[in-house]
């Protein structure tokens, strides 16, 4: 993905070539079965194939259907759609105008996080560009199809990146997640068919239409395709974004391309996908960085943000911060997470303060166990599986 | 009792309202809009918001108090907001909130006495390659030192 900020640094780059191609020589179907044979995996946590979710909106309604753009990013150690959007917003508008086309759409919302408000007012420069040159708004391309795109701020709410939450705070209410199904494909924004696709999952459609389905899954794995926007963030020596084929093993991303521990430090563990994947040892970082490898693994590529641990860091800081993290960010609508969240957080602190009694590991693991599958949305299990997790790799240093 | 909200606000709330179907859906933005003009967003405030958006007052409620975001009383001319999370305090992060504490003379969610600055903790920023980092107003500062932190502090009245 090159990055350029501007709409005339991206169109010198070949930017809204795709856009062009789609609206003048392809039909809405022929871009979605491109999409669909390019298996391109949702890029902001589940994993889940675009162009299928696209396929699931129905042609015929007698509603307005609607495109959101999840670009919440709240999960712990994740930053790369603050990347996309703050060089390349025009990638993520060109993506969203070809979804749009594809499944019939004619008004886009891009969610953002309250804390990117610098970022959104880029955003909006980006979109009034786009407007200006008639990528948006009616007539696009002189194609007869029209596309409107509003940029709305979240404020702060972890769980409106949960995609039925983000629906009901874009509606203007509190992020409280929706009972499924219906799901959003039928029922979503405002009642309507709705499809929610992570920024970076956008972003990766203009050269999937450009340069075709083979093209993209040449790069990554023949069912997880393409490339992904790595971020690696702890003591090593060089944080930051690594676009890197999906598959690129967790050992070269760390040790390689992010140029390995800081001296003096030595690696302890990985929490290789945000904050909800559970944590790996030191010696399972031999593991190819796609989702079915990361679920054979026992954790989960998620939003593919890294977070690196050193062996200085004792065990109970990082579960301390898991669990002070849930507990804040529970929404409060489901029981086993308001209150399983806030009693694991509760013996994670009295652990810390170092009054912690026999028992209260095996206790903690009951609690989380409590909450796994026990909620309507798959927060409870982003809560519960970390913390199983650490409890499952590091039980001796916990207890010790 | 506050002063009602200004023509310019009220012009400013009905832009925002017309780009939805439904007025209601502008209730975030409407509220940033509110609380940026303000400071913070009172019973008053709430009040007017609910009328402008034809929901009731007690939807207005539920929303300002369900996102961290939205304040409901008058924090000082700057807000201080440091993240807490795993990336950032794995790169000192609490040493920095030290220091803040110890700087200002202020511990967390409090404001000095001059009005200058308000405290706070906050979870994962999404700007993790600069760890540590804290969030002034709106602006992100990371790769945080001490000497960094001074600068911030010198630069905001």
């Amino acid at each position: 993905m090159d990055m350029n900020r501007s709409l005339e640094a991206y169109r010198e780059a070949g930017g809204y070539q795709a856009a062009r191609k789609a609206l003048a020589a392809m039909t809405p179907a022929a871009v979605l079965d491109e999409v669909k044979k390019a298996g391109l995996r949702g890029r902001g946590g589940a994993g889940f194939p675009a162009g299928l979710k696209w396929s699931f909106v129905p042609a015929k309604t007698d509603k307005p259907k609607y495109l959101c753009v999840n670009a919440d990013e709240g999960e712990p150690g994740t930053f790369k759609d603050r990347f996309i959007l703050s060089h390349n917003p025009h990638a993520l508008i060109e993506g969203s105008l070809i979804a749009a086309y594809a499944v019939g759409i004619h008004q886009a919302y891009v969610y953002i996080r309250g804390e990117y408000e610098m970022i959104a007012r880029r955003l909006d420069q980006a979109v009034t560009e786009a407007y200006e040159k008639g990528f948006l708004g009616a007539n696009i391309l002189e194609s007869g199809f029209s596309l409107d795109f509003g940029v709305h701020r979240g404020a702060g709410a972890y769980i409106c990146g949960e995609e039925t939450a983000l629906l009901e705070s874009l509606e203007g209410k509190r992020g409280h997640p929706r009972l499924k199904p219906p799901f959003p494909a039928s029922v979503g924004l405002f009642g309507a068919p709705t499809v929610i696709n992570n920024v970076e999952t956008l972003a990766n459609v203009p050269a999937i239409i450009l340069h075709g389905a083979d093209w993209f899954t040449a790069a990554g794995l023949p069912r997880d395709g393409g490339t992904r926007l790595f971020g690696v963030s702890g003591p090593v020596v060089r944080p930051g974004i690594y676009e890197l084929p999906v598959g690129t093993s967790l050992r070269e991303i760390i040790f390689s391309h992010a140029g390995g521990m800081l001296p003096g430090k030595r690696l302890k563990a990985v929490i290789p996908g945000g904050l909800s994947a559970p944590i790996l040892r030191a010696d399972e970082i031999d593991l190819k960085m796609d989702c079915d490898s990361l679920v054979a693994a026992g954790s989960m590529l998620g939003s593919g943000g890294i977070i690196v641990i050193d062996e200085a860091t004792p065990i109970l800081d990082v579960l301390f911060r898991v669990a002070k993290f849930y507990a804040h960010e529970s929404c409060g609508q489901c029981t086993p997470c308001r209150l399983g969240t806030a009693w694991i957080l509760k013996i994670v602190r009295r652990m810390a303060s170092g009054n912690g009694v026999r028992g209260d590991v095996d206790e903690l693991a009951r609690l989380a166990a409590g909450i796994k599958g026990m909620t309507l949305c798959p927060m409870g299990d982003a809560a519960a599986l970390p913390i199983l997790g650490i409890i499952r790799k590091f039980k001796a240093e916990l207890e010790g | 009792m506050s002063a009602p909200l200004s023509a310019d606000l009220r012009a400013g709330i009905e832009r925002l309202a017309a780009r939805y179907p439904r007025k209601a859906a502008a209730l975030l933005p409407v509220l940033h809009l509110v609380q940026n003009d303000r400071g913070f967003i009172g019973p008053d405030e709430e009040a007017e918001v609910a009328v402008l958006l034809g929901i009731g007052p007690i939807e207005v409620r539920e929303v300002v108090t369900f996102y961290t975001m939205f304040r409901r009383r008058p924090a000082g001319r700057h807000l201080v907001q440091v993240c807490s999370n795993l990336s950032c305090t794995l790169m000192g992060g609490e040493r920095i909130l030290d220091y803040l504490k110890k700087n200002l003379a202020i511990g967390v969610g409090e404001t000095t006495s001059d009005g200058r600055f308000t405290l706070t903790t906050v979870e994962c920023l999404g700007a993790c390659e600069q760890a540590p980092c804290l969030m002034i107003d709106f602006d992100y500062h990371g790769n945080l030192t001490e000497e960094k932190i001074e600068a911030i502090l010198g630069g905001a009245a």
